[in-house]
């Protein structure tokens, strides 16, 4: 196997595999893990304080427990976060942090603490009103108070050198992550649509430190490769999160190529570039405060059809498709306004509504096919 | 004679629309707000404010509100989101309604205290309509009492905001007209809550589906000083009520359970949640609606009303809201609690099983829910409420005999 199979491989392995790869990645680093739930959470206080912050972005599991906190509207991505919660899934957890960002959210900080008593909760509530002068120090703040709250669960003392390096090395993880996108859009052979989204995932379950040079490694040896032709369309993909896993695999057989990303668990997590100047706690604000185009931070304008316009135009592309996460209230909010400014530059639009618990795909099988081929 | 608080109201409401046309008309600026919002920073500049989610309200209670969601939904809004929002972004494309209109706004003014999906709905009318959006963040309060740096972040925004309304009006802020408008809604918001409190006689001289219409009422004209006077008014009549002994209804018509109606009403459908409950002679005695526009500061006090709009109950943790509400039971009385599970409202909705749990533990008395939807008349059911009604009213009676039994 060359190298970059193997890298490849070991990869998608994890991101497949995620609670045995958290359990490996402890072993291997000698740390425990905090689960961080989607959105946003600061990762690198997590990760300053010596633990291995996790992501937390559901599953495929049959409804039970869950079903005494949360009604059958519930957004499947949560409400699976909270079954598996419940059924001590995530017992090795030191601490799960919640980003209040959106209504479900919120309701889920407060069940959490009921229905998984068992593994301690932080919430943080992250500023809306990004252009008021005053949610710089808001943020700030709530930064310092989910770090004593950290302290508090683990005993551990969380110093600001500590953080310092956190966040530099988070810096550099993106950045790699910001040249992986565009490399990986010159080999739609090597990296299809879905080792591309199993690539970005696997960052989730591994020491960031460990994981960007893994994706070093991919980068590097791609660009040693001869770029190589899609084999069918290529397309914007905008949406929570590039699962279900199914999903890709018909985009694959189709030919269809992702080039670029705006998703929640993707590329959003990394595309904004860190402010050079200020301290640590004005550097980690900063990167919520220049987010742009996400639709769990409000804007005064939406932005996010024109940085759509503009993803399609730059790279290339033939379309967008949109990953709506059934019952996603944000993404929802925000389709009707990008579609239309999307269908007035002409760009076709593939719209996929999706949930992790789907059983069935011909559907959607039938509505992608003819897509790939109308283009 | 003078008129009865019930004349005035239909007077008022009539009044509110009619003016906000004329304002328009006029060449005056128009606010979109939320409905729970710090109005008193509009109304002190002399903008004219209407409200959305009332507007949807009376529209669906009309019984029109079908065209307006098939309008959105034609546009690509899920019909798994707030049903406001959908007859609203409808409104915003046909702008005529046969049940009432409002006139297109120069502004959005928007006050998260109630949900984050005001804030995704308020957005997307500022980009739609290209017009400045002035938004009020109130952080989620997962924490009983709101830490220091929200309140500081709360102020600091009013004070943003008081900028933004500057320089939309082109002149500069009022602030004497402030403190007027100030003590005005602190007035309405006393007399409001002092009339539903009345609900605590026994029997309620109060009907809470009457609640309901008054508080179509004090949602747009807490700034005005014709609101406090009805409210006043309103209030005067209940207490001469609750003095004679008088119940809800007519004569005869006997008060036999006492609940509280957890959710918003189902204008689409208030017909029938009305007819089934006063059937089995339940009324709604009170819900956490009087609390909701009791928004009470010292005038002058931004922190103080940064805190009163932060603590609005939605935005408050389970812990306050449940307690809350297992006050309400036994200050009122309450037999049983109706929750709305409302298709709607997931922040609402997504704690409603915690709080069942937690107020029969608290106080003993028997739950139900039923889904529904305040806007969409497609999601209610008739005999899904019907049977859970009288499951409550199985339960309420039990627990009637129980005490009886104690009691002897
Ligand atoms: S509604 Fe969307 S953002 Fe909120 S928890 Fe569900 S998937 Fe996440
Ligand atoms: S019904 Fe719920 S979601 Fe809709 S505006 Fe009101 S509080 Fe928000």
């Amino acid at each position: 196997m060359s190298i970059i199979t193997k890298k490849i491989t070991k990869l998608e392995n994890i991101a497949l595999n995620p609670a045995k790869a958290v359990a490996e990645s402890c072993k291997e680093t000698g740390k425990e893990a905090v689960g961080c739930f989607p959105i946003y959470t600061p990762e690198e206080i997590v990760y300053a304080g010596g633990f291995l912050p996790v992501g937390m972005w559901g599953g495929k599991k049959e409804f039970k427990e869950s079903e005494a906190y949360l009604q059958g509207f519930c957004c499947s991505i949560i409400k699976t976060n909270v079954e598996l919660g419940i059924r001590g899934a995530y017992n090795h957890l030191k601490a799960v942090i919640i980003p209040a960002l959106c209504d479900t959210l919120k309701c889920i900080v407060e069940n959490w603490k009921i229905a998984v008593p068992q593994v301690p909760s932080v919430a943080i509530v992250y500023p809306q009103n990004r252009w008021a002068a005053g949610s710089q120090e808001y943020l700030i703040a709530e930064y310092k108070r989910v770090r004593s709250e950290l302290e508090k669960i683990t005993g551990v003392l969380i110093t600001e050198t500590a953080i310092e390096q956190a966040y530099e090395l988070y810096e550099e993880y993106r950045a790699v992550m910001r040249e992986f996108t565009e490399v990986a859009a010159k080999y739609p052979q090597t990296i299809d649509a879905k080792k591309r989204h199993l690539i970005i995932k696997a960052g989730y379950y591994m020491d960031k430190a460990v994981y960007k040079e893994d994706v070093k490694c991919i980068i590097e040896e791609l660009k040693k490769m001869p770029e190589e032709k899609a084999k069918g369309v290529k397309v914007v993909a905008t949406g929570l999160i590039g699962e279900p896993i199914e999903v890709l695999d018909i985009f694959v057989e189709n030919g269809i190529t992702v080039v670029a990303d705006d998703l929640a668990q993707e590329s959003r997590q990394f595309r904004t570039v860190g402010r050079p100047e200020g301290t640590i706690w004005e550097k980690m604000a900063g990167r919520i405060l220049d987010q742009r185009g996400c639709t769990f931070l409000a804007e005064q304008k939406k932005s996010r059809g024109d940085m759509l316009i503009n993803m399609v135009k730059n790279t290339g592309a033939e379309a967008v498709v949109v990953m709506m996460m059934k019952f996603c209230d944000p993404e929802e909010f925000d389709y009707p306004v990008y579609k239309a400014q999307l269908e007035k530059e002409g760009i076709p639009i593939l719209y996929l509504e999706v949930d992790q618990q789907m059983e069935s795909f011909e559907q959607l099988r039938t509505r992608i096919q003819s897509f790939a081929e109308m283009l | 004679m003078s008129k009865t608080s019930k004349e005035l109201l239909n007077e008022l409401v009539a009044k509110h629309y009619e003016d906000a046309a004329q304002a328009k008309k006029d060449g005056k600026l128009v606010a979109w707000a939320t409905s729970i919002c710090p109005q008193e920073l509009l109304e002190a500049m002399d903008i004219t404010v209407v409200y959305p989610e009332n507007h949807a309200a009376a529209i669906a209670a009309r019984k029109h509100s079908q065209e307006f969601l098939d309008q959105s939904e034609g546009c690509g809004y899920s019909i798994d989101i707030c049903s406001y929002a959908r007859v609203n972004m409808g409104y915003k494309d046909i702008q005529y309604s046969e049940a009432a209109n409002i006139p297109m706004p120069d502004m959005v003014f928007c006050c998260n205290n109630i949900c984050t999906t005001v804030a995704k709905w308020y957005e997307n009318l500022a980009t739609e309509l290209n017009i400045p959006f002035i938004l009020i963040d109130t952080p989620f309060n997962h924490i009983y009492d709101a830490p220091a740096h929200n309140i500081e972040y709360m102020r600091n925004q009013i004070e943003h905001a008081i900028h933004q309304i500057e320089e939309i009006c082109g002149r500069p802020y009022d602030y004497e007209r402030l403190t007027e408008v100030m003590k005005i809604s602190n007035e309405t918001a006393y007399w409001w809550r002092r009339a539903c409190f009345t609900a605590q006689a026994m029997p309620s001289p109060l009907s809470g589906f009457d609640m309901f219409n008054y508080m179509a009422l004090v949602v747009c004209i807490r700034g005005k000083k014709e609101g406090r006077d009805l409210f006043k008014l309103w209030c005067e009549e209940l207490e001469a009520k609750a003095a004679e002994g008088k119940g809800p209804w007519k004569e005869g018509e006997e008060e036999k359970y006492r609940v509280i109606w957890d959710g918003i009403a189902c204008w689409a459908n208030l017909s029938p949640t009305y007819k089934i409950l006063k059937k089995y002679g339940i009324n709604v005695v009170t819900s956490l609606y009087p609390d909701a526009w009791t928004i009470l500061y010292e005038t002058n006090d931004i922190e103080g009303m940064a805190k009163a709009y932060t603590y609005y109950h939605a935005n408050r943790n389970v812990d306050y809201v449940a307690a809350t509400k297992s006050q309400r039971v036994k200050d009122f009385n309450v037999d049983g609690v109706i929750f709305h599970s409302n298709r709607s409202c997931k922040l609402m909705d997504f704690t409603i099983y915690e709080q069942q749990r937690r107020i029969t533990a608290e106080t003993g008395v028997p739950t139900v829910v039923f889904d529904g939807d305040m806007t969409d008349p497609r999601i209610f059911s008739e005999a899904q409420y019907e049977t859970r009604i009288q499951a409550l009213v199985e339960m309420m009676e039990e627990n009637k005999k129980k005490k009886a039994q104690e009691g002897k």
